[in-house]
């Protein structure tokens, strides 16, 4: 089964990548950007018996740091 | 004294730390691949090195925080073993929740390779037993994560509690409240972006760092 995990910044870290893409768009001339935030998406292909708990678990133990990002799963 | 380094595929400052450790312990740490599960028994010091360990993939320390040998490295903090960091080593630290926080990319976005002041947050840790509290020192840095980050009431616990070891005199990275060194609560693990191994001999220009490393033995072995 493919399941998405969304790892993005939280709320109040900054983010010097979304700044500096949010800097490269005004730049070509995109107006209306009012804030860009960069965060990574990891596709996992899952066997069936693997539960929204396991997922939960690999992403607090691995793929996100909690520290600093959140993390969203969205199974397919 | 027993000291020991730790590698990991990707780390590149572990001859560094090995040199600078055998010249002020009298005798060659022993070099710990990321595969090992045990610390050797009597290990007083173990050095996880700077470099690119496992390519940064995922975040900088991320892979290496999760790797057999660092497990081993856990227990052995937990009982007290002084443990050190620099630089990717300090990125696993956190990452492997040895230590507070966590390190993101540099605010500038750009790697930074320089010599950089620091200012000494306190002498009272093993590590810094040869400074004085609020002394300037130059070490190098060379990262490209080395932006301190942790939530309001960690960074007041830190300073409050004296575990800042070291600040940076100067604006490098972006790092919150300048921090470029913590400690553990126990105050046996410290954690620092710039790199004293690289300012241990005349050769090198400067001899800052060679104190960190002369102190941590002295403490040690008291």
């Amino acid at each position: 089964m493919k399941t998405r995990v969304y790892v993005t910044l939280k709320g109040g870290v900054l983010d010097p990548q979304g700044k500096a893409i949010h800097n490269a768009l005004e730049g070509l001339g995109f107006s209306g950007v009012n804030d860009v935030r960069a965060g990574k998406l990891i596709e996992l292909d899952l066997a069936d018996n693997v539960g929204e708990a396991d997922v939960d678990a690999m992403c607090r133990k691995l793929l996100a740091n909690t520290v600093i990002e959140n993390y969203r799963i969205e199974r397919a | 004294m027993k000291s020991a380094v730790v590698v990991f595929p990707g780390s590149n400052c572990d001859r560094d730390l090995a040199v600078a450790l055998a010249q002020v312990t009298g005798r060659d740490p022993v070099m710990l691949w990321h595969r090992e599960n045990e610390i050797p028994q009597g290990t007083d010091i173990i050095a996880v090195p700077g470099g690119f360990s496992y390519g940064d993939y995922l975040r900088s320390g991320a892979m290496a925080a999760r790797s057999p040998v660092m497990r081993a490295v856990a227990e052995a903090a937990s009982r007290g073993v002084a443990v050190l960091g620099i630089c990717n080593g300090f990125q696993i630290l956190t990452e492997a929740g040895l230590l507070p926080g966590a390190l993101m990319r540099n605010a500038g976005l750009s790697f930074v390779c320089r010599d950089v002041k620091l200012s000494v947050g306190t002498s009272q840790s093993i590590f810094t037993s040869r400074y004085e509290e609020g002394e300037t020192v130059t070490f190098p840095v060379a990262h490209h994560d080395g932006n301190y980050t942790a939530d309001p009431e960690t960074l007041d616990r830190l300073e409050g509690e004296g575990r800042v070891a070291f600040r940076y005199a100067e604006q490098v990275n972006g790092s919150a409240r300048s921090i470029a060194g913590v400690l553990n609560d126990a105050g046996n693990v410290l954690g620092m972006m710039p790199h004293p191994e690289r300012v241990i001999e005349a050769a090198h220009g400067k001899t800052d760092g060679l104190r960190l490393f002369e102190g941590l033995v002295e403490t040690v072995t008291a």
